[in-house]
């Protein structure tokens, strides 16, 4: 059968694809739209590496259909810097050494702006709960942790 | 975090600070490449059809309609790769045979395992790939499979191999079995110590198999050309051994084969042995196309190595006073379905906290119908750790004494001799104890329900061969290229070692890591070895780059070159001849580089020696639920000797995400199996790894016992922080509930079972 | 596989009838997309039905809430009425899965997947809601513990679709609550949950209460008994001991990956006594 034929809006940018039904938005940004920042763990929604939002909602985009995105806006890692000044929670990700690896970072980072887009003064456990989907395997969340509630205290006294 | 630095007497410009990673900004922006990062042009996809049995013979496989299917461009089996006469070789800590590294990638005769893989398709698609695999017809012959290791031990077990002769005996058995090797170590006469002891504690333990559960699955790329060049893109931790096993499998010259290491997502020993690469090296010389393949999370979970359940009896005696007088452990540990388990490892590891004059350990490497085990963490030494660490804490108390007290007295030290063998040098395991003595931690009262124990943690690290080349760039800036894959900051280490042994900013060198075609044999990213190893290496280039700075300047200036030195990032006339000419930049060094004799490269081609152990003592606080059995880590201190510590933040990093995955094996972590030999939870959903919201803060104390081997006292760390965690987890269970679990994990399940036993016995503490 | 975005429900309606077998009804797609990686479903139909305004909306109707079935754990908990009112039911849908699920997981979903261990389904129970189901044959409301039957067994047909759920006006003096067992703190799939919602007199004493247990079961049980030990009581610590073995004595659990029959029948009455103790709490206007 014919593949459907998608208009969306991806960091803030007209795309057009084409997708199979069966596709999902993670297959379409990594695939078609050479978006890799997005990464796939799991693919069941499990370990939120592959986190985006659509139209503001944090959601995994491996559990979205490609052909759901229809005129939605969505914002991956890569539209998280502005020109060449990094977000808040990119700098301090990297000042406080809150990566390893790395391959947990950019779903870590779209979920935590996500956060403090809603909530800019979060407690600790608010921070470890919302961000609860998204695994690590290399930090122990410590640095993360930090890193994020480091961000929201710069953010908010800027 | 706090740093204990014991030998303050050298002060670095870099060494000990904490720079932005330089391959930090890739990795917040989402641009660094991982290993399923790359596409090219033409590229199919990979696909692998696995065994539904976890036993079975392969009587036939007709991939012939798979062959049919449009947009399927290859087909491979067994056949595709070269069988293997049987013949051990070293990789790292544990021993490979490649009769079974061909057997694990491709089943031959048999499948061993769920999951193992049968055949393989490449296809245009993914979808055509899925169809593909539905294609192919496997006719099996089911066997009676076995799981358990002490029931792959009985003499009536269905038998994995037909022809496995137990190693290490004497006699040697006359019938095979599913018991690969035993092995035995030790020292003194464990009787006599026994005899001597006036206490003498005896346990069983039992633990399951876990998984490393990197984050990243399995991925790679390939692609061969007609003449046979072959170019793989690999997410892994050793580029140079991939190399060896695909070069080994398919028959093919090393030399045909680059490979290039992509940013791995994690690997913590899992991502030393290969899956996917030579089977998509095999498809896209099939095919003459680029082949990608990626596992899913349930492929890596089915038939990816986890590390061995194991069956472990722990033995020790101890005087009133504390001393330990004799100790004696059995282990039997799970291999998966080809031997190779990392009981010798755990056996070296038991004991070796403690300087104990009487030891025996025997080992059993058992073979049963699940993946194959491969290096996690410290190989075997969490498991064994757990078991002796929670027996050590059942002699504080009934002798009375305070566990760390206890270790203390008989804590290993510089020249106390291993049971494995080596008189230890200068170790930290007392500095580690004592600065858990005087931690806040220790002290603090603990509330209604709570716990607190201590466990104490040791690895041995190794080094390697190594090559490290450092070009000095016309500019004056530096290229450094290392060829062991960087997990955890590597690349910031290297840097800053050689922008300390230069004095050069740190923002002037640019690090990579090499494809094997740049440099040397470099062994894997494993044993807690890179920092040490890659370092020393990048030191040693680092000191030719300025010998050979020095030499050119020599040759300018015509003066001898021991009559020029190096200093602050500039060379200059030394002794008699000093101030006689102006010092020259490494830059202006660089700018002449080519009228002086060509381009400046240092080149350090190693086999590092001298790693140092790396001992821990670890603090745990945990908050059980009486009600429902559930342990809930609420405080955790871990403190641990890295020799120096090259960039602290990343140092602390590993003992934190050490500390997360041994409180995940302690609680949850396992592998579980249903009676028809299949794996019931080979998702993140039920194997479950801690989140964010499970964990409290993890503080760590560096310790600085320097390693007299290496050029900046590094040790490895890596390792070590997993070791401690199940035992401190369980001791500390044992101090909130007065309830010693023998059995991992210690999930809210069973917690709750041996609560209610207590409570029925009045044992219970709560 | 054909995927449709439906504008209303009678087309959605239409659609399912047409695809028969084939079809499957698609709202958060959280549950659906991963059995269809794994081809555990292989829908030749997809009818999203997120596209169907009135299967997004929450509305405040007869003195009740009437929330759509394809309202996401997100929006519920963003609803400024909704949580006031029905604390424990916002919070049971939102425990299903991670933030990043929260954002498109629904109680439909929920509800019709078909898993015994929903979070959302006991709380629902408990709070006596009704599914507003819509078919060829036009809508028709369900008690929501009648709509599942057994794993993955629904007792609605083919071609009808759960669009919203009504929950009761409530009177003063009520709380609803839910709590979940789970291994870790987040991410687990239940292995006991308890709802449970009352009602209380002006005198403190339980005029109503209802209570459902998950995971215990082939489905999510109403526990029968309660009302006769709540009702008519003032609820201090041995009526909450009488109900918690009552829900012990509920239980009819299996043996399996993430728990033990003896575990599941324990941890209920600890629930049991656990949620209804919150739920007075917030009868009495103590908590929120």
């Amino acid at each position: 059968m014919s593949k459907h034929h998608v208009s969306a809006t991806v960091n803030g940018d007209a795309v057009e694809f084409l997708c199979e039904t069966d596709e999902t938005l993670l297959d379409v940004l990594r695939n078609q739209l050479g978006l890799t920042g997005t990464k796939e763990g799991c693919s069941t929604g499990d370990c939120g590496a592959c986190s985006v939002t659509v139209d503001g909602r944090l959601v995994c985009s491996c559990l979205m259909l490609g052909v759901e995105a229809g005129g939605k806006s969505i914002a991956t890692i890569e539209g998280m810097a502005v020109g060449e000044t990094l977000h808040p929670l990119q700098q301090k990700f990297l000042s406080h050494a809150a990566l390893q690896c790395g391959i947990c970072t950019p779903g870590f980072l779209v979920a935590a702006k996500a956060l403090l887009d809603k909530n800019p003064n979060p407690t600790e456990t608010e921070v470890r709960y919302w961000l609860a989907g998204n695994l690590c395997r290399c930090t122990g969340y410590d640095k993360i942790i930090r890193a994020v509630m480091d961000a929201a205290a710069e953010m908010r006294g800027a | 975090m706090q740093e204990k630095v014991k030998d303050p007497a050298t002060e670095y410009t870099y060494v000990g600070t904490r720079p932005v990673r330089p391959d930090g900004v890739d990795k917040v922006t989402g641009r660094a490449r991982f290993g399923a990062d790359l596409s090219l042009p033409g590229q199919l996809t990979g696909r692998v059809l696995r065994s539904p049995h976890p036993h079975a013979r392969i009587k036939s496989i007709d991939t012939s309609a798979a062959e049919q299917l449009a947009g399927v461009k290859a087909v491979v089996t067994a056949a595709d790769f070269r069988d293997q006469p049987s013949e051990f070789v070293p990789a790292g800590e544990m021993m490979i045979n490649y009769r079974d590294v061909v057997r694990n990638v491709m089943a031959r005769e048999k499948v061993l395992f769920e999951g193992h893989p049968v055949a393989a398709v490449a296809a245009t698609s993914a979808s055509v790939a899925k169809q593909a695999l539905k294609l192919i017809k496997v006719d099996y012959e089911v066997l009676p499979h076995v799981i358990d290791v002490r029931e792959a031990m009985k003499p009536d077990a269905p038998l994995l191999h037909d022809d496995m002769i137990t190693q290490g005996m004497t006699p040697a058995p006359t019938k095979p079995s599913n018991i690969a090797k035993r092995i035995e170590l030790g020292l003194g006469d464990v009787a006599a110590g026994f005899a001597a002891a006036d206490i003498v504690i005896e346990r069983e333990f039992d633990t399951k198999p876990v998984h490393q559960g990197y984050i990243e699955p399995h991925a790679c790329s390939a692609t061969v050309s007609e003449d046979g060049q072959a170019e793989l893109w690999v997410s892994t931790q050793g580029h140079w051994i991939v190399r060896a096993h695909c070069a080994r499998l398919l028959g093919w010259d090393v030399s045909k084969i680059r490979v290039t290491a992509a940013e791995i997502g994690g690997g913590f020993g899992g991502k030393t042995v290969v899956y996917l690469e030579p089977v998509a090296l095999a498809l896209a010389r099939k095919s003459g196309r680029p082949v990608k393949m990626v596992m899913t999370r349930e492929e890596v979970l089915k038939a990816s190595g986890p590390t061995s359940g194991a069956y472990i009896k722990v033995k020790m005696g101890i005087k009133k006073d504390g001393t330990m007088t004799a100790a004696e452990a059995q282990l039997l540990f799970q291999a998966g379905a080809f031997q190779g388990s990392p009981v010798q490892p755990a056996a070296m590891c038991a004991f070796a906290p403690y300087d104990i004059a009487n030891v025996k350990l025997v080992g059993y490497d058992v073979v049963s119908n699940r993946p194959k085990v491969a290096a996690y963490r410290a190989p075997g030494g969490p498991i064994a750790e757990f078991a002796v660490e929670s027996v050590v804490d059942e002699l504080a108390q009934k002798v009375g004494m305070d566990p760390i007290a206890l270790r203390l007295k008989n804590a290993a030290k510089q020249g106390t001799r291993a049971a494995y063998g080596p008189k230890f040098g200068p170790v930290g395991f007392v500095e580690t104890l004592e600065a858990a003595q005087a931690h806040a931690h220790w002290r603090t009262p603990l509330g209604p329900n709570q716990g607190r124990g201590v466990a104490a943690g040791f690895w041995f690290n190794i080094g390697g061969e190594t090559s490290v080349s450092l070009s000095l760039n016309e500019d004056g800036t530096l290229s450094l290229t290392a060829g062991t894959p960087d997990i955890g900051g590597l690349r910031a280490s290297l840097c800053m070692m050689a922008g300390e042994e230069l004095a050069v900013p740190l923002e002037k060198i640019r690090v990579q890591i090499g494809d094997t075609g740049q440099l040397g044999y470099n062994f894997l990213t494993g044993g807690s070895r890179s920092t040490f190893s890659s370092g020393m290496a990048t030191v040693e280039a680092a000191r030719e780059v300025k010998r050979e700075a020095c030499k050119r300047a020599a040759k300018l200036w015509e003066l001898p070159v021991e009559a020029v030195e190096y200093v602050d990032g500039k060379v200059r006339p030394a002794g008699p001849n000093a101030g006689k000419h102006t010092p020259m930049t490494l830059a202006e060094v660089a700018a002449m580089a080519g009228k002086t004799g060509g381009p400046i490269v240092g080149y350090a081609r190693i086999n590092a020696h001298g790693a140092a152990p790396s001992f821990a003592t670890h603090l745990c606080d945990v908050e059980v639920d009486p009600e429902t059995g559930k342990a809930t880590v609420i405080r955790y201190t871990a403190v641990q000797d890295a020799g120096r510590a090259i960039h602290p933040s990343y140092v602390e990093g590993q003992y934190q995400g050490g500390v997360a995955q041994g409180i995940g094996w302690a609680l949850n972590e396992e592998y579980i199996y249903g009676p028809d030999g299949r794996l019931q939870n080979a998702g993140f959903l039920d194997y479950r790894v801690p989140v964010a919201s499970d964990l409290p803060m993890i503080d760590t104390v560096i310790v600085e016992v320097p390693n007299p081997s290496h050029p900046y006292g590094v040790r490895g760390v890596g390792e070590t922080p997993i070791c401690p965690p199940m035992a401190a987890v369980a001791n500390a269970i044992a101090n909130a509930t007065g309830l010693r679990m023998l059995e991992l994990p210690m999930s809210p399940p069973k917690v709750l079972k041996a609560l209610d036993e207590a409570r029925a016995k009045g044992t219970a503490r709560m | 596989m054909r995927y449709e975005a439906p504008a209303t429900v009678e087309q959605a309606v239409a659609l399912l009838s047409a695809a028969g077998s084939a079809g499957r009804v698609m709202a958060g797609g959280t549950d659906l997309l991963v059995q269809m990686r794994t081809d555990v479903v292989e829908p030749g139909v997809l009818v999203d039905i997120k596209g169907i305004a009135e299967i997004r909306q929450i509305a405040e109707e007869a003195g009740g809430f009437r929330v759509g079935a394809a309202v996401t754990g997100a929006e519920l908990k963003e609803h400024p009425r909704l949580k006031a009112v029905w604390p424990g039911i916002v919070e049971a849908a939102n425990l299903i899965g991670s933030t990043q699920v929260q954002g498109r997981a629904t109680m439909g979903g929920n509800l019709c997947n078909g898993s015994p261990a929903a979070d959302s389904v006991p709380a629902l129970i408990a709070a006596g809601a009704k599914a507003l189901v819509a078919g060829p044959k036009g809508r028709r409301e369900v008690p929501v513990e009648d709509v599942m039957v057994g794993p993955r067994k629904l007792s609605l047909g083919r071609d009808e679709i759960v669009i919203a759920f009504l929950l009761p006006a409530r009177p003063a003096r009520s709380g609803d609550a839910y709590l979940r067992f789970i291994p870790r703190t987040e991410m687990d799939i239940a292995v006991v949950g308890c709802g449970v919602s009352l009602t209380l007199g002006p005198d403190g004493t339980c005029t109503a209460a209802r209570v459902a247990l998950g995971a215990v079961a082939e489905r999510p049980l109403l526990v029968t008994e309660a009302s006769g030990i709540l009702v008519g009581k003032r609820i201090d610590a041995a009526v909450l001991e009488t109900l918690a073995a009552a829900a012990s004595a509920a239980c009819r659990p299996i043996d399996d990956k993430r728990g033990t029959k003896e575990f599941r029948i324990k941890v209920a009455g600890v629930l049991a006594r656990r949620v209804a103790q919150i739920a007075l709490e917030r009868a009495e206007g103590k908590t929120a």
